[in-house]
């Protein structure tokens, strides 16, 4: 499909256009087409309810593919077979979304399925997820797989229940913001350091309303784990979605995964793939310009994820009323260092950071060093195919040697509800996405940061810089270990 | 119940609103604090009302926060809720606009309101309502106040007599008047989705068709 351009256009505009089935109208919002529907335990049943309700049956079932990931537990099934499911209601979830997925022919992810994992590390992994795609998920953290190029974005029960039935929903073209990150990212520095620094630079409704596309040398030079880290918080700023153009990375990453197209089917793929990118002189509805090489390794340390300072700086003296009521939230003191503060538990994983390259990051400052006996660490793969690549590293062994906790996959401590909590009032550093109020457990404090600073911070026991972890003496690829 | 809404029922449509405002005054409330993830497990869309704020609404003993605004008996039926900027912010559950409905709620007020919260919240008769900075402040310095709200006119008229225009859009406006059902409207597109879909087939075997052929 060749379309003339009259104009320069954003790569936003491009998948806008190519998916619009009827043009919006001051009256009605454009009919546009999804190309990918994700699904999983939480957001779903009330929607195949609804179409029950209505006689009506999934239009492409095809297109629709189901994976178990938020309630489900990361402790193996028991010697009597069963799965230590936190409560009887997530179970039941999780059985309703299996039998849903039986009678309307969706393919699922189960526990016996080698695919299974969270919905967006198994959509890239498996090459579901490709350039020029639609892609949606009843999970806000759908912007994700924006890296591909794919406009992605999380929607509620109902629009779960629109795609369902006529495989699209109604939308309003959203605004455009280019965010361009130029600059070398300096070592211990990565994705996760870069993301939090920008929300922090825009904030947390920096994005709303709009659909980020993040171009620039320093975005170029990310792999596909870092820039799907980069978009997967693009909510976090207020944007449904975030993208990045498809280029070689994207094409080398796909050229590897079991349901990319093969042969002449891949050639036409990237032919047709790499005409997603935003021609030169397309305009934005508005641009920010980041410097890469300034960013230091960057945590959170208030209750939403747009209140981040470097690891070597002060925490803010809470200048209003919301800075006050997260400093205290957190139990700190205005004004004090962030490094130095004691750390009870720390998380590895989530849709954030939970890729193979995320877990070798953790390995790396594990390796040889035992977890500080006051923490509590967890490293929770993201897919069953991430456990089987790390495990064939040895890193598991590596997790397990240094004191933490090595899991099956799933969501797990990134939104606590299987059972994988922070106690009240404990300090976690967790490579997750969000540090709301009680988000990993009731009264939990979270500090979000990359795996690097959450590893290290497992080793000193204490808030710490990782890049004093960063020797090169102790810099052994993993791979030579196993 | 001060609240009235001028409607043949809730999901038949929704025209004008009188009722005094309850105040949340935090700026960023993000949907783990409407309603937090681990009452997600219900299959159901109904009942979620007694989880709505749970962690700011409950004390440890789970007995009511006494300090939490909307459990301070003068906003016992209050049908507004005024919160500062950024509401709804996070994850896209829509266990949030129904947990809030079910609680009474039928308009949310703040200066942003979150993309994805704000979709979902349309879909369930509860109106979110972007008015501006200077004027949410004032209304969140005063809590209680009775507000009308003409969904017909898109306005916002405070008890001096000031008629404020809010921003909705023409779509949803008409869905929440006439009680338009999305996926209703949806299926009657059914005709060019499907053309769509051959149209895209079409395409796509003709490029396959002239790759193979070189």
């Amino acid at each position: 499909m060749t379309t003339t351009t009259p104009h320069p256009t954003t790569l936003f505009e491009k998948l806008w256009n190519a998916h619009l089935v009827a043009p919006e109208s001051e009256a009605a919002p454009a009919v546009l087409y999804i190309d990918l529907h994700l699904i999983h335990e939480v957001t779903s049943p009330q929607a195949f309810a609804e179409l029950e309700a209505r006689g009506l049956s999934p239009r492409r079932p095809d297109l629709t593919k189901g994976t178990l990931d938020h309630s489900t537990p990361t402790l193996p099934a028991g010697t009597d077979g069963r799965l230590p499911y936190y409560t009887a209601e997530a179970e039941h979830q999780v059985d309703t979304l299996r039998r849903n997925c039986e009678r309307h022919g969706v393919e699922l992810f189960d526990f016996d399925s080698e695919h299974r994992g969270i919905v967006h590390v198994i959509g890239p992994e498996l090459g579901l997820t490709q350039p020029g795609q639609t892609i949606v998920c009843g999970d806000s953290h759908t912007a994700t797989h924006g890296a591909f190029g794919a406009l992605a974005f999380g929607i509620g029960t109902s629009e779960v229940g629109h795609v369902l039935a006529t495989q699209c929903l109604l939308q309003r073209r959203a605004k455009t913001l280019a965010i361009n990150v130029e600059g070398e990212l300096a070592p211990g520095v990565g994705a996760k350091d870069l993301i939090l620094h920008v929300i922090g630079e825009i904030g947390v409704n920096g994005g709303t309303g709009h659909v980020i596309e993040y171009r620039g040398s320093t975005i170029r030079a990310l792999s596909m784990d870092e820039r799907m880290t980069v978009c997967n918080m693009s909510i976090e700023a207020g944007a449904r979605a975030g993208l990045i153009a498809p280029d070689q990375v994207t094409y080398d990453y796909l050229a590897k995964t079991p349901r990319a197209p093969r042969g002449a089917d891949w050639d036409e793929a990237v032919a047709r793939w790499s005409q997603f990118k935003t021609d030169d002189g397309a305009a934005f509805d508005r641009e920010v310009h980041i410097d890469a090489s300034a960013i230091k390794p960057t945590l959170t340390w208030g209750t939403h994820p747009g209140q981040v300072a470097a690891i070597d700086a002060q925490l803010p003296r809470g200048r209003d009323a919301d800075e006050a009521k997260a400093l205290a939230y957190m139990g700190f003191d205005g004004g004090a260092a962030m490094a130095g503060r004691p750390v009870d538990v720390v998380f590895v994983g989530s849709c954030t950071n939970s890729r193979l390259s995320d877990l070798r990051q953790a390995a790396e400052v594990l390796r040889g060093r035992h977890v500080h006996p006051r923490v509590r660490m967890l490293v929770v793969p993201g897919s069953e195919q991430v456990k089987r690549d790390a495990e064939a590293e040895g890193i598991d062994a590596i997790v397990r040697a240094a004191g933490a906790e090595w899991r099956e996959p799933g969501c797990s401590m990134c939104i606590a509800m299987n059972g994988d909590l922070v106690g009240a009032g404990q300090l976690a550093v967790s490579t997750s996405n969000r540090n709301f109020e009680g988000r990993q457990g009731k009264g939990a404090r979270t500090l979000l940061a990359s795996p690097l600073t959450a590893a290290a911070c497992a080793v000193a026991g204490h808030v710490v810089d990782p890049r004093a972890y960063l020797d090169p003496a102790f810099n052994p690829s993993i791979k030579e270990v196993a | 119940m001060s609240a009235s809404v001028h409607a043949a029922s809730a999901d038949a449509g929704f025209v004008e609103l009188i009722s005094r405002t309850a105040v949340l005054r935090e700026r960023n409330i993000d949907t783990d604090q409407i309603i937090p993830a681990r009452f997600l497990t219900t299959t159901e869309r109904k009942g979620l009302g007694r989880f709505a704020f749970n962690d700011w609404r409950y004390l440890a003993d789970g007995s009511p926060n006494p300090e939490f605004e909307l459990n301070k008996p003068h906003n016992a039926g209050a049908a507004i809720l005024v919160a500062g900027r950024n509401f709804g912010c996070g994850s896209s559950r829509e266990h949030a606009p129904w947990a809030l409905t079910d609680l009474g709620l039928r308009a949310v007020i703040s200066s942003e309101i979150a993309d994805i919260f704000r979709s979902n919240a349309l879909k369930n008769g509860l109106l979110p309502i972007v008015v501006a900075q200077d004027l949410l402040d004032e209304l969140l310095d005063r809590p209680g106040i009775e507000l009308r709200i003409d969904v017909r006119t898109r306005s916002l008229h405070l008890p001096d007599g000031r008629a404020v225009e809010f921003p909705l859009d023409a779509f949803a406006q008409t869905c929440l008047i006439e009680g338009v059902d999305q996926l209703g409207y949806l299926l009657r597109q059914i005709d060019a989705i499907h053309h769509f879909e051959q149209r895209r087939e079409a395409a796509r075997n003709t490029t396959q068709e002239q790759t193979h052929a070189r």
